[in-house]
């Protein structure tokens, strides 16, 4: 049952991508460029999301101790603010500003196959896969030896 | 290229997001964060479950396109930047940063502004701002 509802999650986001504009890297970079063609729709995509899974988490947590068909509720704990957080998050945006994508909508705009997207979405896969194995000690070792 | 507003549409598919992101947290217990499932699919560290539900919640997001068409009778408007050695580097940015920096716009954006992180709130102002710039100076800048 977990399986089809993974299933099916990941099926209503992708529409919901695809219905919200944030597939077509246009309606992406168009939102990105304020002082230019600036479209502001992706605006309300972020507040009508956050506006839903806002209350509906917390709505979860309230009512429940564990998920219908797992045994516990991943959320993350950790509140230190550091420098792969931040590097991570500089180097993503340079990367969305550069394509207009972000990794749901590059997955989900795959089966259009328009060639910016079958070239950004190995690049993609290969840049997760590096990133999951940088050592974790290699930004906090630096911390320690200073 | 120009884009119409499209307010209500997008503020459609912004519920339909968050139907599915509570949807994942209340029968599996997971953030719906795209770069965090994608790379635990193919991972070193993820145990043979989590691997399973990461790929099928992937699948899914694919599998969204061709069940759009089949329904609308299209694809929808889509325009892909063709400069395709930008797009390599645009989508190694995208996958290392996000991973880095654990989440990306649904992550961090969505599920984790939701939930009052303050790690979140200072990801996505990082990303956004990054990304605010990377376009001004691409349009503005240097190219324009």
């Amino acid at each position: 049952m977990k399986q089809l509802f993974a299933l099916l999650s990941g099926i209503l986001f992708g529409l919901g991508l695809i219905l919200s504009g944030m597939s077509d890297p246009a309606k992406v970079l168009n939102f990105l460029d304020v002082f230019g063609r600036w479209d502001p729709s992706l605006a309300l995509v972020m507040g009508g999301a956050i506006a839903v899974t806002a209350p509906g988490l917390a709505l979860l947590r309230r009512g429940r101790v564990r998920p219908w068909f797992d045994t516990t509720f991943r959320i993350p704990t950790r509140r230190d603010i550091d420098a792969r957080l931040l590097s991570g998050a500089t180097l993503f945006g340079v990367g969305w500003g550069l394509g207009g994508f972000c990794p749901g909508p590059a997955l989900t705009a795959l089966p259009m196959a328009a060639a910016g997207t079958l070239v950004f979405l190995p690049f993609m896969l290969g840049g997760m896969w590096l990133a999951r194995h940088v050592p974790d000690d290699l930004t906090r070792s630096a911390k320690g030896a200073a | 290229m120009e884009t119409e507003f499209t307010p209500w549409a997008s503020l459609a598919g912004g519920l339909m997001i968050g139907a599915a992101a509570v949807l994942l947290m209340a029968s599996n217990g997971r953030i719906a964060g795209i770069s965090g499932l994608t790379s635990r699919v193919f991972a070193r560290g993820t145990d043979g479950e989590a691997r399973g539900v990461s790929a099928l919640f992937v699948l899914g997001l694919v599998l969204a396109m061709p069940l759009w068409a089949l329904v609308a009778g299209g694809f929808p408007q889509q325009w892909v930047p063709s400069n395709l050695a930008q797009m390599a580097v645009a989508g190694g940015l995208v996958g290392f940063g996000a991973v880095l920096g654990n989440g990306c716009t649904s992550g961090h954006g969505v599920c984790g502004i939701s939930r009052g992180s303050g790690r979140s709130i200072v990801a996505t102002a990082t990303f956004m701002a990054a990304a605010f710039v990377t376009v001004y100076l691409l349009r503005h800048g240097i190219g324009g």
